[in-house]
């Protein structure tokens, strides 16, 4: 930089304050001597002071991609650039972090030399979509900075009408609540697909997240199309003894109040002698009194996944969260998770041939029933998958008997299998 | 081959997808995966976890910006390999997490992350790091600038990020526009256009597809008109929700303006199936003033919220559990704000909203 800084009034005010401050490390960007961005990094200061000033975005979409993909660049041109030319592009890569977000420190100071050398040095992580976003990249330099990331193994993430980036939570790495291998499960899946999430021909995005236990830490049932959530069909664990421990330190009341009571169906009871007593064909798995009493309380043995799905964000119908379409889905061996996979493959066939353009899977559901949907994936009806059977009458139910019937039959052949 | 010819055939990509997470885990993660059996918390911003076998690890949890520098990042880095062990991983809520084999390393990690600015907090029952979106330091579309109002607003409780004072965990997120890219929160604070979009007719036709644009209306407000001779689109004004949703495929029709661009602010909304079910966040003020850098009024009504919810609710209620125990009525009157028309929903299965019961609070 050569002393023609632009004046950023707006912004030095959110340099005060206890927070880490994203303007101070956008302005030692800018006054880093002799890096390639810091006139980037000028201009894309003044350009945001002029958003500040004016409360309005000046960044247009267009088309960046590299060699062999079609998505996964987020081209960003500026409305603004005969004022800010330096930054008249200014592209995000999405790339694909590591399944439960682990780094090393040689590996994000790998991705800072390479970003330092083809971008602007700005990285978030990580985005909402949960990719790693290398903010700020010259057109010339997109496909540069792709190679050296892609050579150190990195990939890009998903854009556009295509699968996308997926996210799994800490899980079996350092979480006794984890109930699956969310990592196998993550890599296996979003790694089958890749195709789909490189080269975008869905009607709409398709995500995955996988978290795993119901206290869902990845946000899967709200934000995911296929979410993965980790559960148990046998019994909790209780250690008797951590549940007295329990009471001695916390007292009877508090216990009470605040374990007890709070279990949303009525499922736990403390006894006389302060150990605890679980209706387990009752508990409905929300995880309240095993994250309360930690030590004391366990998931079963019997291990899977429920799957929920069609969770969406606003637009267009508003907000859906994914609902109950596999109350549990085992995932223990190998060929469970492959079944999974597979799982994977039906659903987003069935998206991919039937939903309209710009139509997230949970719309199609809402537009053709949760019934047809099931039907067309091949999956049987459960009462699982409501809150309560339908209140309205108007159904036209002549082949009930016939559905009664294949339930019985099925139910049955369940029975025999266990 | 020379440059020239090289230059012309670009390498193909490996296609390596999501990348194994195994060689850039802690050893002891490693070695425990999958075999965890329960955890505590020393103080706040650490966590403490126990294998099966014994095995022990502390985790240092400190909060970032998210847009980061490559000198904050490498900061990072340094610390973890003088303090630390050299393995760090990051939550979804942009938190980075240091993970140690002896807890004798925690205290002079905790000095190192303070001495550099970065808060330890963000566990157990406090305010976590705001899932946030771009703004405009990056979208195409964005009401307003959500790195700002995050900084504004973390500085505001940065002492409810370092300490566990929270009735349960309290999960904030912003949004730039009412796509809501940031989520579900027990507070969301988001953009929230109050104008229907000013259309530039000059560029419609040459910008926009305009069957698209109409299809893409959730009210059938737009209809394709000509304007001046020119195909264009119109807006019926009395159906516009000024959602804004036509804007991302046809940038001709602003939504945003310095004075219809709005902050609206949503409680209750929760994604853990614990005790209750995973739900929605509700509108409770609509119409605060878009007001960079530091939306002073927006501070201030989030200040209300989380005070009255800290002095209110029992131990393990998330907002809207507490809102569901005392009830709407007294939620609006502990924290000072209206119930308007506006509070009454009008979109479809909105009567499932209603209070159909004779249940009432005074």
């Amino acid at each position: 930089m050569t002393g023609d800084k632009h004046q950023t009034p707006l912004l030095d005010e959110l340099e005060s304050g206890p927070w880490p401050s994203f303007v101070t490390g956008l302005k030692r960007l800018r006054d880093s001597g002799g890096k390639q961005y810091a006139a980037m990094m000028n201009d894309l200061l003044g350009q945001l002071e002029h958003s500040y000033t004016n409360r309005l975005g000046y960044w247009k979409g267009g088309t960046v991609s590299v060699f062999g993909y079609g998505g996964g660049v987020i081209p960003r041109f500026s409305e603004v650039a005969d004022k800010f030319p330096e930054s008249k592009e200014f592209h995000t890569l999405r790339v694909q972090p590591p399944a439960g977000y682990h780094y090393t420190t040689d590996m994000l100071r790998q991705m800072c030399d390479i970003w330092e050398e083809h971008g602007s040095g700005l990285i978030a992580l990580h985005g909402q979509s949960g990719d790693i976003m290398f903010q700020g990249c010259k057109t010339e330099n997109v496909q540069k900075a792709f190679d050296a990331f892609n050579e150190m193994g990195l990939d890009l993430g998903g854009a556009g009408p295509a699968l996308r980036t997926s996210m799994s939570c800490v899980g079996h790495a350092r979480c006794e609540m984890s109930l699956y291998d969310e990592v196998k499960a993550h890599r296996s899946v979003i790694n089958e697909f890749l195709d789909e999430m490189h080269r975008p021909s869905f009607p709409y995005k398709f995500k995955y997240k996988f978290s795993g236990c119901p206290n869902d830490c990845v946000n899967a049932i709200h934000r995911a199309d296929f979410a993965v959530i980790g559960t148990w069909r046998d019994d909790m664990k209780v250690n008797q003894d951590e549940v007295k421990a329990y009471v001695e330190s916390h007292g009877r009341k508090y216990t009470i109040d605040h374990v007890i009571a709070m279990c949303p169906t009525r499922a736990l009871s403390l006894n006389d002698d302060d150990t605890l007593e679980v209706d387990n064909r009752s508990c409905v798995r929300c995880m309240h009194c095993l994250n309360v009493m930690n030590k004391a309380l366990a998931p079963g043995d019997d291990r899977g996944a429920t799957i929920l799905i069609g969770g969406k964000r606003s637009l267009k119908v508003g907000d859906l969260m994914g609902t109950m379409v596999v109350p549990f889905f085992k995932l223990q061996t190998d060929e469970d998770y492959e079944e999974l996979v597979e799982f994977a493959r039906t659903i987003m066939e069935f998206f991919a041939e039937n939903a309209l353009e710009h139509e997230r899977i949970g719309e199609t559901i809402d537009r053709i029933g949760l019934p047809t949907f099931l039907k067309g994936v091949g999956i049987e009806p459960d009462p699982n998958m409501v809150k309560h059977p339908r209140t309205s009458s108007y159904v036209r139910t002549d082949d009930f008997t016939d559905e009664a019937d294949k339930y019985f039959e099925r139910k049955a052949r369940e029975e025999a299998a266990e | 081959m020379t440059d020239a010819q090289t230059a012309k055939k670009p390498r193909l990509p490996d296609e390596h997808g999501v990348p194994d997470p195994f060689p850039l885990m802690h050893p002891i993660l490693k070695k425990n995966y999958g075999n965890w059996d329960w955890h505590d918390r020393p103080r706040p911003g650490v966590l403490h976890h126990v294998a099966k076998n014994g095995d022990e690890i502390w985790t240092v949890r400190a909060g970032t910006q998210r847009q980061m520098d490559v000198g904050t990042i490498r900061k990072l880095c340094d610390i973890a390999d003088t303090q630390g062990e050299g393995y760090v991983r990051f939550t979804t809520r942009s938190n980075i997490e240091y993970m140690v084999s002896d807890f004798a390393k925690v205290p002079a990690l905790i000095s190192a992350l303070n001495a550099e600015g970065f808060p330890v907090g963000g566990t157990g029952n406090s305010v976590s790091m705001i899932s946030h979106t771009q703004g405009w330091l990056h979208c195409d579309i964005p009401g307003t600038d959500a790195s700002g109002v995050v900084k504004s607003l973390m500085d505001m409780m940065h002492h409810e990020f370092t300490h566990e004072e929270m009735p349960n965990r309290v999960r904030i997120t912003t949004s730039c526009c009412q796509i809501n890219c940031g989520g579900q929160g027990d507070i969301a604070i988001n953009v929230q256009y109050t104008k229907p979009p000013k259309i530039n007719h000059d560029l419609v036709a040459n910008v926009c597809e305009r069957p698209a644009v109409v299809a893409r209306c959730p009210v059938a407000a737009i209809r394709p008109a000509l304007v001046d001779g020119k195909p264009s689109l119109e807006v019926d004004e009395k159906k516009c929700v000024c959602c804004g949703a036509c804007y991302p495929p046809c940038p001709p029709m602003q939504i945003n303006g310095a004075d219809s661009t709005r902050i609206a602010i949503w409680v209750g909304g929760k994604h853990s199936n614990a005790r209750s079910k995973p739900t929605f966040h509700k509108l409770v003020v609509a119409n605060l003033p878009n007001n960079a850098p530091r939306w002073p009024e927006v501070e201030e009504v989030v200040r209300k919220i989380l005070y009255a919810y800290k002095d209110n609710a029992k131990d393990f209620e998330r907002m809207g559990e507490w809102i569901d125990r005392i009830g709407w009525p007294r939620f609006f009157e502990l924290t000072g704000l209206a119930f308007t028309k506006h509070h009454i929903d009008t979109w479809v299965g909105a009567r499932h909203n209603m209070n159909m019961s004779a249940h009432v609070r005074f």
